[in-house]
């Protein structure tokens, strides 16, 4: 698998990517407009400056008269502190103020033009309008122009642009905090999914059903067709143990059995044992293939769990008479201690489990000892403990003990594969319940004790 | 040998420029070193010496060359490119024009930045005084006669009194003092009794002059009962020196014209570094709290701004509009109209 | 003792017929559920040892169809050892269940259960001289008096009854009580043989050590 970015944080970089992209935008937008309204403000002033002046133009003795308002350049001064230059010409010819300020294409009579230009190599506004104004017989061209440095222009839409990108800043950090937000939510179905589905037991294969985001239908379709495939290919697998133990079981019964007449009829001593071989070989063989076959059970019907309401009492009781001969055959004594226990479960998954361990503390019992199945419960929980007189646990670690295959290190000689207790911690695993390994304190001699905990109904 | 020529011929126009220059005062002081701090004024040489002894304790090492013009020839020179590092002038209108026309090299500190906003433009001038202009009496020649208390009061003091006052009042020959030019333009947009006081005056045969000291020696030794638009500065250093006390500064009620002394760095500068020096401690002069043994006020708001109303005379690209040739000479024509109708 | 196997598989079939023979049962063997049907027809038995995979059908199936007139006990042979299977046989009237491959020594103990727990007409005894030793009840009757032999002591005895005056070796009792268990050591059947040795002593039965050899009973009365 390639190892890739949470998405989470992948959503959160493009979003905050976004935002940023807004930000500058929304920035680069500020300022040319601050730029844009700044130079209007300058454009507004020059106008009015100019406008000021050429309403002083007049004729006088056929020349033409004008004065500087004192309030033409004040008002230019109240706005900023940028250099002025102004130039009056009457049909070309300068009448005052500064003869190189470059000139431009006025429009008509009384309307103001702008034109942005060079000024001893400053960039200045310019303002301009012409009046006609009559002079003696003809008519005189008269234009007025006042030129202002953009400095100030350029202060304040630089101050403009600096705000702006102080609040296009501030809108980033508030947009990626909000991305994380809307990252985290936009993925919760998601979340709750994966927990629905990681809550679930190890053998529970339903179909999950959630009211999933469309974007995520995909996905639980795919998911919950997984499982479909997963718990056929479980329950093929199982059928194939069925199977197989029925075809390896019948063959193994022959030939023990045929074993078995045999070591009535032969002589030898060397073919005797080689017969008692065979036949403990053929027991430790139907052993795994039967505790393979209620492994496989236990694994199909976790995944379906019966919840039926049953007393646990009198199906210990109901298993224990079935083991009865079994354990006769060695003297073994079984003795059932316990009061009305009701628990809901399955009941096949439970048998199975106090077959199992009986079944362990039948096999590893000395001869002409008691085997005792004790059922305490409370209000919330019911103990069933299963104590022998055999040689305990040992020092091996629960875990060890359980884990699939393995045996006890006091097993010496005894034949069986070791998924009892496996399959024993997967039925209690199902029913909400643990199981617990400890040695009897009830006789010197020790003896193991499972003991199963499960909710009480 | 056409270098030679050349370099005769540099020689030549630079003394010329120089020559030409009007100076009406000029002192060296010298440093302990060869830099030399060229210093082109308005403001008379006794007034400004304490400034200069104080600049070179702190830079010893810079001696100062201190001219003193009037305010139109400093604006005349400058603008012909004569070689100074540092324009002292008390006419605003002229050292903004300056300033505006290029002529002015940008400078800021620490000091400057300290200034009110008032009292700088841009980065090319600061303000180092606030002076008010003011009437001056002489209280012998008014014995007997209430002194006015507004522009109003004087008029009609004048008025009724041409026999007393002809010959007797003094004022600005504006065509020549920029300072009167700027006082008189700044009346005349403050008030329309300018005109009419004008008119007065000039039917009293008005004496005229370049510069507000010779005023005040004039009011001060009988030879003037008035002197209008006359810088409070010059005439309270007067009065303390006087202990005769027939001299009595008058502020007019109605309004005050408050100028402000600025200095700027021109573009022919060659010691920008000790101009600058300069210019850090005269503003940091200007505004000291404490009037302290100074000739010249500061730009404390409690002195002469406080007085006005209006606060100083703004500096800004109004003041460049009776600047303009044809206002000035509509201006000077209407002036003369008054003041000379004999 | 009469017994029915319905069991397709011949081979196991044979052998178990066979291995029963040995005990002097009569085995009839039917490979379909349709011989047996004929069987059952035909004859009266003690005990039925049913397959539940045959070729004509389910061996659960064919219990639940004659369980109701059917008077003698079942035992289902299954391969398969899976729960639901035993459970299903259980609920479908059979009296037990043992799963393939078993030990005889199992089958012979479920056997005698089931007949004993139910109790019908079926008797298995064998006279040891003047003791008649019952093999279901697990008693040994002698003039009116009755000592009841536990589970093991039971299967030690019969296999000295079942061979009377014939010198049984340690091995052979050992694979015939312990099912071919290797940790048990001969000296267990010493203890074993001793423990029912003194048991059976006041129903005046003897077991004899033939040094070397094993062990013999003797039925012979000794008072």
């Amino acid at each position: 698998m390639t190892k890739s970015q949470s998405i989470g944080r992948r959503l959160t970089l493009l979003l905050a990517a976004v935002a940023a992209v807004l930000s500058v935008l929304s920035w680069a937008m500020v300022t040319v407009l601050a730029r844009e309204a700044t130079q209007r403000t300058q454009d507004n002033v020059l106008a009015a400056s100019v406008t000021t002046i050429a309403e002083t133009l007049r004729s006088e003795q056929a020349e033409v008269r004008l004065e500087l308002p004192y309030a033409a350049f004040a008002m230019l001064g109240a706005i900023s502190q940028d250099l002025v230059f102004y130039r009056v010409t009457a049909n070309d010819r300068t009448l005052t103020g500064y003869d190189d300020l470059p000139s431009f294409e006025t429009g008509r009579q009384g309307q103001v033009m702008f034109h942005t230009a060079n000024y001893r190599s400053v960039p200045i506004r310019m303002a301009a309008t012409t009046r006609l104004i009559s002079v003696g017989d003809g008519q005189t061209q008269v234009t007025v122009t006042v030129a202002q440095t953009r400095d100030g222009v350029g202060a304040i839409a630089a101050d403009l642009s600096q705000l702006a990108a102080f609040f296009s800043l501030a809108f980033f950090a508030v947009a990626v905090g909000l991305s994380a937000v809307v990252a985290a939510t936009s993925l919760r179905p998601l979340n709750e999914i994966a927990a629905a589905v990681s809550r679930r037991g190890p053998s529970d294969l339903r179909p999950v059903q959630r009211n999933a985001p469309a974007e995520l239908a995909p996905l639980l379709t795919a998911l919950n067709r997984l499982m479909d495939r997963l718990r056929n290919s479980i329950r093929r697998s199982e059928d194939f143990i069925t199977e197989a133990a029925h075809r390896i079981r019948t063959p193994l019964a022959t030939v023990r059995a045929q074993a078995e007449i045999a070591l009535r009829t032969v002589q030898g001593d060397t073919e005797k044992d080689r017969l008692r071989q065979i036949i403990r070989a053929v027991d430790e063989s139907s052993r795994s293939a039967g505790q393979l076959l209620d492994h496989a059970t236990v694994a199909y019907r976790t995944e379906n769990l019966t919840q039926d309401r049953l007393d646990l009492s009198e199906l210990a009781a109901d298993t224990l008479a079935a083991m009865e001969p079994t354990a006769s055959m060695r003297d073994i004594r079984l003795r059932l201690d316990g009061e009305q226990a009701p628990v809901i479960g399955d009941p096949i998954l439970l048998e199975s489990a106090i077959r199992n361990v009986l079944d362990n503390a039948i096999k590893y019992s000395a001869e002409d000892t008691t085997v005792t199945l004790h059922i305490t419960c409370s209000d919330s929980e019911t103990h069933l403990t299963i104590c022998d007189e055999g040689p305990g646990f040992g020092d091996e670690s629960f875990d060890t003990l359980t884990e699939r295959f393995r045996r006890g290190p006091n097993t010496g000689g005894i034949v069986g594969s070791g998924l009892g207790l496996t399959i024993v911690a997967e039925v209690m695993a199902a029913h909400g319940g643990r199981i617990e390994l400890t040695t009897s304190t009830h006789n010197e001699r020790g003896g193991a004790c499972v003991c199963f905990t499960l909710p009480s109904a | 040998m056409r270098l030679l020529y050349l370099a005769f011929g540099l020689i030549l126009w630079t003394t010329s420029h120089a020559s030409a220059l009007d100076v009406e005062e000029h002192q060296y002081f010298p440093g302990s070193g060869a830099r030399v701090l060229k210093i082109l004024s308005t403001t008379d040489l006794a007034l400004f010496a304490p400034y200069v002894r104080a600049f070179q304790d702190i830079r010893p090492d810079i001696a100062v060359d201190y001219t003193v013009v009037s305010s139109s020839e400093l604006h005349r020179a400058i603008r012909d490119g004569a070689q100074f590092d540092l324009a002292i002038s008390s006419a605003m209108d002229l050292q903004l024009k300056l300033a505006n026309d290029g002529f002015a090299l940008p400078y800021w500190s620490d000091a400057v930045e300290k200034l009110p906003d008032w009292a700088r433009w841009r980065t090319l001038i600061f303000a180092i005084t606030a002076e008010s202009a003011v009437v001056v009496v002489n209280t012998d020649l008014f014995e007997g006669l209430d002194l006015p208390e507004t522009r109003q009061d004087l008029l009609a003091l004048l008025r009724d009194n041409p026999d007393r006052f002809a010959g007797a009042v003094g004022t600005y020959d504006v065509r020549v003092s920029g300072l009167g030019y700027l006082f008189a333009t700044q009346d005349d947009r403050a008030t329309d009794a300018f005109w009419r006081l004008n008119e007065v005056m000039g039917r009293l045969d008005p004496q005229l002059y370049c510069c507000s000291g010779q005023m005040i020696d004039d009011v001060d030794e009988g030879r003037l009962a008035l002197a209008y638009n006359v810088l409070d500065s010059y005439a309270v250093g007067r009065l303390a020196a006087d202990k005769g006390g027939r001299m009595q500064i008058l502020e007019m009620q109605d309004f005050t014209n408050v100028m402000l002394r600025t200095v700027l760095i021109p573009a022919t500068a060659q010691d920008i570094d000790a101009a600058g020096a300069m210019i850090d401690m005269l503003t940091t002069l200007g505004i000291r709290d404490q009037p302290g043994d100074w000739p010249l006020p500061s730009l404390s708001l409690s002195g002469p701004l406080e007085k006005s109303g209006f606060g100083p005379i703004r500096l800004g690209p109004a003041l460049m509009v009776y600047l303009d040739p044809l206002n000035r000479r509509n201006f000077l024509t209407e002036w003369e109209d008054a003041m000379e109708q004999r | 003792m009469r017994y029915l196997l319905i069991e397709d598989n011949v081979e196991l079939a044979d052998a178990v017929i066979k291995r029963l023979a040995l005990d002097g049962h009569a085995v009839d063997h039917a490979t379909t559920l349709a011989d047996a049907q004929d069987c059952l027809a035909g004859a009266t038995y003690d005990l039925i040892l049913l397959d539940v995979m045959l070729p004509d059908g389910d061996g659960r199936d064919f219990l639940a169809r004659n369980r109701a007139r059917l008077e003698t006990p079942v035992i289902v042979l299954t391969a398969r050892s899976q729960v639901s299977d035993r459970v299903g046989a259980l609920d479908q009237g059979a009296d037990d269940y043992i799963t393939k491959p078993f030990d005889f020594s199992e089958l012979e103990a479920r056997c005698r259960a089931v007949l004993r727990r139910r109790g019908g007409t079926a008797r298995n005894e064998i006279a040891l001289g003047p003791v008649s030793f019952d093999l279901l009840a697990g008693t040994l009757q002698r003039d009116g008096q009755t000592l009841e032999l536990r589970s093991r002591e039971i299967r030690l005895l019969e296999l000295f009854a079942r061979s009377p005056g014939q010198i049984l070796s340690k091995s052979h009792l050992m694979d015939r009580l312990f099912s071919y268990d290797t940790t048990v050591t001969e000296n267990a059947i010493e203890v074993y043989v001793g423990r029912l040795r003194r048991r059976i002593d006041q129903m005046g039965l003897r077991i004899e050590t033939v040094r070397g050899e094993g062990y013999r009973i003797e039925t012979g009365v000794n008072d």
